[in-house]
């Protein structure tokens, strides 16, 4: 296999990829009868075209972007925690237990403490998978998987019989008080006038741009992120350098809970301010599609959760608007997933036969020319 | 709890299981050949899907039940592509097989349909039939052997005894066949099926294609024989109810048959909180149940009741010597 440059693996490999599962996703809309130029017309205008498409967009990037950093953190650790969904839940639970618990007077007051408490409940959640791993060897995937069924009936349970309150029907928590509410980004200074009132995108969207920079700190500008991403390319090196596989697995994946569980914040605090069942509609599996996309790079993981917030509002208005279900979002994720996760071996080998193959023009050009 | 409610639950604990088995019979070949497959859940509701419609529209079952089948190998051979031919991760294709089945399954049965994404209601021809096993009419009013006999062996779907069958003939075939030995060795230790002059590639092939089959059968099961038609998510978990299974059972499959009665017992008394109230004596809440089978597995896998130990060569593609 040809050695590709890192612009060619970076860049050239995911954009491939993401074409090719465009591609495909357009076959699909026509194998069902539709027209994928009026469907791509109408995802692009209805998630980018007017404030109110962007105000959805950016809200959807938040959350991925929260859970995309989750799989990013623990993928550095070369731990693959498919159970961002249910610390994102967890984190939900975190979120409303802090919110209903006193009466907030103010918003400033009440993220900090939300934000504790959605970190902390999803690093629980992802606290015993770690444990597991790292002293009795079980498969992380498999008990995160796990752990996300255990949540959703621990959800269940709990919105049911614990937080619903008397007299209503709706397996959900009261509303949060006044003071608990996150300010949009439309009541924001200075940006406000881009938003138009009403959009869910909020203040934790600048939070989430935070904290990609925070772990892109953590990963590569301090002790605790090399070792991470030294365990992760190689574990007997690690040991070998005295770095504890214990320590690592447990902080890694704890800090990938806590990434997972702040998206509470999001959609919990910023958008419902109230926790319903199945809180985290799916962003927890999203996460993956948008690491693997972003190439487990901060930078990266943003890019992509935008393009997948894109998606998102785009498939939403896909289905509001064509008859074509709003289900195409689910299946374009999972190409994006199977390209860039998958047949990644696939596309860098794609990549690299292009590559051969113009260097070997280039090389009869050149001679071509001298002659 | 009476004999009669016994029989009952235990009859729903024989058919609730039945897709969990085929499904987990299933993993037992990928996972056995070394190819670890969290896409069971994608290939069970893809088959769903497929055989739903088919049967709707050719009015047999057992059509459906092919094309069930046809669907999810299709799967399987793409799973096949990223974790065979081209190294891929194996996990990670089979989260993307499990969110494009359950993409496409809703987007084609809506483009077929047009009912929010089901199939129309499936009956008689379309449907999976009970079959009534001989002298079980003539056997019934003998106390409790004939009354066993009659409710609970009897009656039931082709594919709920295909699925008990096939216990012992994936015993036999991994057991006691040369192929199985293969099958097995190639999970363990693949240099020395390479070395032997067997080829790694196809035998971990033909493994995900049985595992296709199986799938097949779970998912055709789910729409035409234990549900009459194909609903949007009707696999709901199953698939990783199924791994779960097959980890419990340490990866054998007499062991699988025992751990998916067991989880099959566990939904079907899901189905009855009024007879748990009724034996245990207070409320046990429904998701408590619901979770039983993840929180059992994870103490499974934690190594506190007995080891589990996946075949080693699992999730390893593997890189013939030059």
């Amino acid at each position: 296999m040809t050695k590709l440059p890192v612009w060619a693996d970076v860049v050239l490999v995911p954009l491939l990829s993401l074409l090719l599962a465009l591609l495909i996703s357009a076959l699909v809309i026509l194998a069902i009868g539709e027209d994928p130029v009026e469907a791509m017309r109408t995802m692009l205008e209805g998630a980018v075209g007017s404030a109110y498409g962007w105000g959805y967009t950016l809200y959807y990037a938040t959350s991925f972007i929260f859970t995309g950093l989750a799989v990013t953190v623990a993928f550095h650790a070369g731990q693959f925690n498919i159970g961002g969904e249910g610390q994102a839940q967890l984190g939900g639970l975190g979120v409303a237990v802090v919110c209903l618990s006193l009466p907030w007077p103010h918003w400033t007051l009440a993220l900090p403490a939300a934000m504790m408490g959605a970190a902390l409940f999803g690093a629980a959640w992802a606290a015993i998978p770690a444990y597991l791993q790292a002293r009795r060897g079980s498969h992380i995937v498999i008990t995160t998987i796990m752990f996300n069924y255990i949540a959703a009936s621990l959800m269940v349970y709990l919105l049911v019989n614990v937080f619903r309150p008397p007299g209503t029907m709706d397996p959900a928590t009261s509303r949060f008080p006044e003071g608990a509410n996150l300010p949009t980004l439309h009541d924001m200074p200075l940006i406000g006038g881009l938003f138009s009132p009403q959009v869910p995108a909020n203040i934790s969207f600048l939070l989430a741009i935070l904290a990609c920079v925070l772990v892109w700190l953590l990963l590569w500008r301090t002790r605790l992120g090399y070792e991470i991403r030294a365990f992760g390319k190689s574990e007997p090196a690690a040991v070998y350098a005295g770095i504890s596989p214990f320590k690592i697995i447990m902080l890694s994946m704890l800090i990938s809970g806590a990434l997972a569980g702040m998206m509470a914040i999001n959609n919990v605090m910023g958008e419902s301010e109230r926790l319903v069942l199945n809180s985290a509609e799916g962003a927890g599996f999203i996460g993956i599609a948008v690491a693997l996309m972003g190439r487990n790079h901060p930078v990266g993981v943003f890019l992509a959760a935008l393009l997948f917030g894109i998606l998102y509002q785009g498939g939403a208005e896909i289905g509001l608007w064509t008859s074509i279900p709003i289900e195409l979002r689910t299946v374009v994720q999972a190409l994006v997933i199977l390209f860039t996760g998958a047949l990644d071996n696939a596309m860098r080998m794609l990549v690299g036969w292009g590559f051969r193959t113009f260097a070997r023009r280039d090389a009869a050009g050149s001679r071509a020319g001298a002659a | 709890m009476d004999f009669a409610t016994l029989l009952q639950i235990l009859d729903s604990t024989l058919r609730l299981a039945t897709p969990l088995l085929l499904a987990c019979l299933a993993g037992l070949f990928s996972e056995r050949a070394g190819i670890f497959d969290i896409g069971l859940e994608g290939k069970m509701l893809m088959a769903a899907m497929a055989s739903g419609a088919v049967a709707f529209l050719t009015g047999s079952a057992w059509v459906g039940l092919g094309a069930g089948i046809v669907a999810s190998i299709l799967l399987s051979l793409i799973h096949g592509l990223a974790s065979i031919t081209f190294r891929g991760n194996q996990l990670i294709s089979g989260v993307a097989l499990n969110f494009l089945a359950s993409g496409l399954t809703v987007l084609i049965a809506v483009n077929l349909f047009g009912q929010g994404g089901r199939t129309p209601p499936l009956s008689g021809d379309a449907r999976f039939q009970a079959i009534e096993l001989p002298f079980a009419e003539a056997l019934r009013d003998v106390p409790v052997i004939g009354t066993v006999y009659h409710e609970l062996i009897s009656g039931h779907t082709a594919l709920v005894y295909i699925a008990l069958l096939a216990v012992p003939l994936t015993w036999w075939v991994l057991f006691r066949t040369r192929f199985g030995l293969r099958l097995r060795a190639v999970g363990e230790n693949p240099e020395s099926v390479d070395t032997a002059g067997v080829s790694v590639v196809r035998l971990r092939y033909t493994a995900v294609a049985i595992t296709g089959v199986l799938c097949g059968i779970a998912g055709a099961y789910m729409a035409t024989a234990l549900q009459a038609g194909f609903g949007r998510e009707m696999t709901a978990g199953r698939g990783y109810i199924a791994l779960a299974a097959l980890i419990f059972a340490k990866w054998r499959p007499w062991y699988a048959l025992y751990a998916c009665l067991l989880f099959g017992f566990l939904q079907a008394l899901a189905l009855r909180p009024d007879v748990i109230e009724g034996t245990v004596g207070f409320k046990v809440p429904v998701p408590a149940l619901d979770a039983l089978p993840y929180v059992l597995t994870v103490i499974v896998l934690a190594g506190f009741v007995g080891r589990a130990i996946p075949p080693r060569a699992g999730g390893q593609p593997y890189v013939k010597e030059r």
